[in-house]
């Protein structure tokens, strides 16, 4: 380790998404943690005496005004070891974090094999402590395989580090099964992350339904098969009293069943990902196969409550659902090509459309894509507050650029984003008060 | 010589054509009609050019259209069945795709069982493709014979009353003529069984009906379409014998519709399932011995029209 350094960042818009402000500031780092939040319009020496420094102790660096907000945490990113690592590695993906603001991957267990025993996931906790700048914490497969008939060892693999359990897309299609599993996993206090969707209805659907899937001889599902999912899932959180978090609400119909079920106080989180706040099924024109995701991206109407929804904080949480695929898995006709985007990198500019076109503010943006899922996993990250860890964002929010995916750190290059024009960079992310990534300036 | 009328690199659906381009194709089959049915039914339109059919799925009467057309045209036809190939060993379209084009061909007739299949392949190659039907997506060929046979029989392609009847979700055809008659301006109805029609479709100006009784009043064009079994992934129908009962073509069901009103389909026929066998064979009626006439004319119509903005383009180093 480097000796531990004092940062003062100063002259920063700083995102604060626990007060909700959005204000020019300074931040005192010191071992990692935030030391002091001191008032703006202080001098540095007013501002470092009272912690016994001088400026020769201290890096000074001068944010010009840029914004400064906690780390992103991501929860859902596949990072393809074990099984498929020349679609993404752990130094690939930490790499890609870095760069894209990233400060904690909560990885998913959809790997080959399933990361489903604490062997295997010992394996990946090593592989990312080697390899990854940023940290890194592990989901674990809520069923062996994957595969919706044995529940995993949920204690052990607590032990060995999981930070809560998914079959990722995977439905646990068997009712009994899945219902012991979240019974099991309360007595554990392990969060559950579940894909709510009625398997058989989305069974070989490529599209949603409507307009354009028709126009496109795609075969596509109702966005009632969400609701159907949520609905069934939350009959057995009332019974279990898990810990349940959705991992993507992308319809308006799943939305009124969400917020009731959290009116009744069941423990029930949800999140959606970037591409369902920011594109609709018209994106994917001629059959563009960057745009095939799961489930599928839905209608102008629906991307629009999705997004109110993260406004008033009924969906709690923005994920990348960072999924790499290889060239070869999507040079396929659409119904063949695999679903799934790399978004670790996109996902602030992503984030930044919402910000620029008025409808989520930079505050809230970052509640939902630090505060929440780093409280949600009981971490102490994704704030500002004074002994917060020093996991924090620097980025311009209004710089344009014209997305390169060959230019992704991402060993796979999948991104729908790709050519577009977008707005934000970021220019530095630190993790425990180190720089992890710096752009030239 | 008149204008260009046609301005197409490729057909790959109705969706892209504009009105006036279908009348070239139209007007130009109906000369090729003239010419096939001579006894020298030879013309050296696309003389000296390489055709190759790529048939990832069963076909028999499109490909063999195909074939005829291109060789009364004078192209060098080649047919290659795909499944049987390296599509069972395991190479990509795509891949699959290059190594035809590596064989220098001028046009390129493809059917593949996923929508947007041809789109993507001819994202790759530097020739004319066709699309001979991809998925449930598009068979612009099978609605531009459809429209000939029509225009030909009603003495026009506008303003009529035209029921499409059956397995809309899982046809191609029902796609690419719904775009294409409605494009010309007529009243379009879709029948059949709620499971079988996507009701989305209203949304593109047609009227669906689940009663086909209720649908067929005062049409002057019906167009039956084959029941999928092949595509059906799961029960859409309780029965044949209760499909036929209420949705199969029958002399009492057809009496609804105008007394000239002329009968349609794509073949190949289900009959006693979607039409009974008297009326597919009422000549009076059934236009479905001229639809297999109009598709040999269609075909070479857009071969031939092709051919000539592939040649222009490559002469004038414009595409």
């Amino acid at each position: 380790m480097t000796p531990p350094i004092t940062i003062l960042f100063h002259n920063a818009r700083l995102i604060d998404p626990e007060a909700g402000t959005d204000e020019i500031g300074a931040l005192l780092v010191r071992q990692g943690r935030i030391l002091a939040r001191p008032d703006s319009g202080q001098s540095h020496d007013a501002i470092l005496r009272p912690h016994g420094l001088t400026l020769s102790d201290v890096q000074m660096i001068d944010c010009a005004g840029k914004c400064l907000a906690p780390g992103i945490v991501d929860i859902g990113v596949k990072v393809c070891e074990p099984g498929e690592r020349h679609k993404e590695s752990y130094k690939s993906a930490g790499l890609a974090a870095a760069a894209g603001g990233v400060t904690t991957i909560v990885t998913r267990p959809d790997t080959t094999p399933a990361i489903d025993s604490p062997e295997t996931l010992e394996f990946v906790t090593r592989r990312a402590q080697a390899d990854a700048p940023v940290n890194v914490l592990p989901m674990a497969a809520l069923t062996k395989g994957r595969d919706g008939r044995e529940m995993t060892e949920i204690g052990f693999l607590m032990d060995a580090g999981a930070v809560a359990f998914t079959d990722c897309d995977h439905v646990v299609r068997d009712t009994k099964v899945f219902s012991r599993a979240l019974t099991y996993a309360r007595s554990c206090g392990a969060l559950v992350m579940a894909h709510p969707q009625e398997p058989n209805l989305s069974g070989g659907a490529a599209a949603t339904s409507g307009k354009f899937a028709a126009l496109r001889g795609l075969p596509s599902v109702s966005p009632m098969a969400e609701r159907m999912g949520l609905d069934r899932d939350i009959a057995l959180l009332e019974m279990t009293g898990a810990r349940y978090h959705a991992d993507q609400i992308t319809t308006a119909r799943a939305l009124p069943a969400l917020e009731r079920a959290k009116a009744n106080g069941l423990d029930i989180t949800a999140g959606t990902s970037i591409h369902h706040l920011t594109l609709n099924e018209l994106d994917v024109a001629d059959y563009r196969t960057f745009f095939k995701v799961k489930p599928p991206l839905r209608s102008e109407d629906d991307r629009l409550a999705v997004v109110e929804a993260v406004r008033t904080g009924l969906i709690d949480v923005i994920s990348s659902m960072h999924t790499p695929q290889d060239e070869e898995s999507k040079r396929l006709p659409f119904e063949e090509a695999a679903a799934g985007a790399v978004a670790l990198e996109t996902l602030l500019p992503a984030a930044m459309r919402l910000y620029h076109a008025g409808l989520l503010d930079l505050p809230t943006l970052f509640r939902a894509m630090a505060l929440n899922p780093a409280r949600r996993l009981g971490l102490a990250s994704g704030r500002l507050a004074v002994g917060a860890p020093a996991d924090l964002v620097l980025f311009d929010p209004d710089v344009p650029l014209i997305m390169d995916r060959f230019q992704l750190q991402s060993k796979s290059k999948n991104t729908p984003f790709d050519t577009q024009r977008m707005q934000g960079r970021v220019l530095a992310t630190y993790v425990a008060g180190q720089a992890v990534y710096r752009k030239d300036l | 010589m008149q204008p260009p009328s046609f301005d197409q690199p490729h057909l790959l659906g109705i969706e892209p054509l504009r009105p006036h381009e279908i009348t070239a194709i139209l007007d130009l089959a109906d000369d090729y009609v003239v010419l096939n049915r001579q006894t020298e039914k030879h013309s050296d339109a696309l003389s000296g050019l390489t055709q190759i059919n790529m048939f990832f799925e069963n076909s028999t009467r499109t490909q063999a259209s195909f074939e005829l057309a291109g060789k009364r045209l004078g192209a060098d036809v080649m047919n290659m069945a795909m499944q049987a190939s390296s599509i069972k060993k395991g190479e990509t379209l795509i891949d699959t795709a290059m190594t035809l084009n590596a064989m220098h061909p001028d046009l390129l007739v493809v059917r593949h069982p996923h929508s947007g299949a041809v789109d993507l392949l001819a994202q790759k190659v530097n020739c004319a493709v066709l699309n001979a039907g991809d998925g449930r997506h598009e068979h612009p060929t099978q609605a531009l014979l459809d429209a000939l046979t029509i225009r030909r029989a009603k003495g026009r392609l506008h303003r009529l009353n035209i029921a499409i009847c059956g397995d809309i979700a899982h046809s191609r055809v029902a796609r690419s003529n719904l775009i294409l008659l409605g494009k010309m301006e007529n009243r379009i109805r879709l029948i059949g069984p709620p499971t079988l029609v996507p009701q989305q479709f209203s949304e593109f100006g047609a009227e669906i009906y689940d009663d086909m009784r209720e649908g067929l009043k005062d049409v002057d064009v019906v167009m039956m379409l084959r029941l999928q079994k092949e595509r059906m992934d799961g029960g859409f129908i309780p029965s044949e014998r209760e499909y036929f009962y209420r949705y199969g073509l029958d002399a009492e069901k057809l009496a609804l519709a105008k007394p000239d009103a002329i009968v349609m389909h794509p073949g190949p026929m289900n009959r006693g399932v979607e039409i009974d066998g008297t009326i597919a064979d009422d000549i009076k009626r059934s236009v479905i011995q001229e639809q297999v006439e109009m598709g040999v004319a269609v075909r070479m119509a857009a071969m031939d029209l092709l051919a000539r903005n592939l040649r222009a383009a490559r002469s004038g180093g414009g595409r």
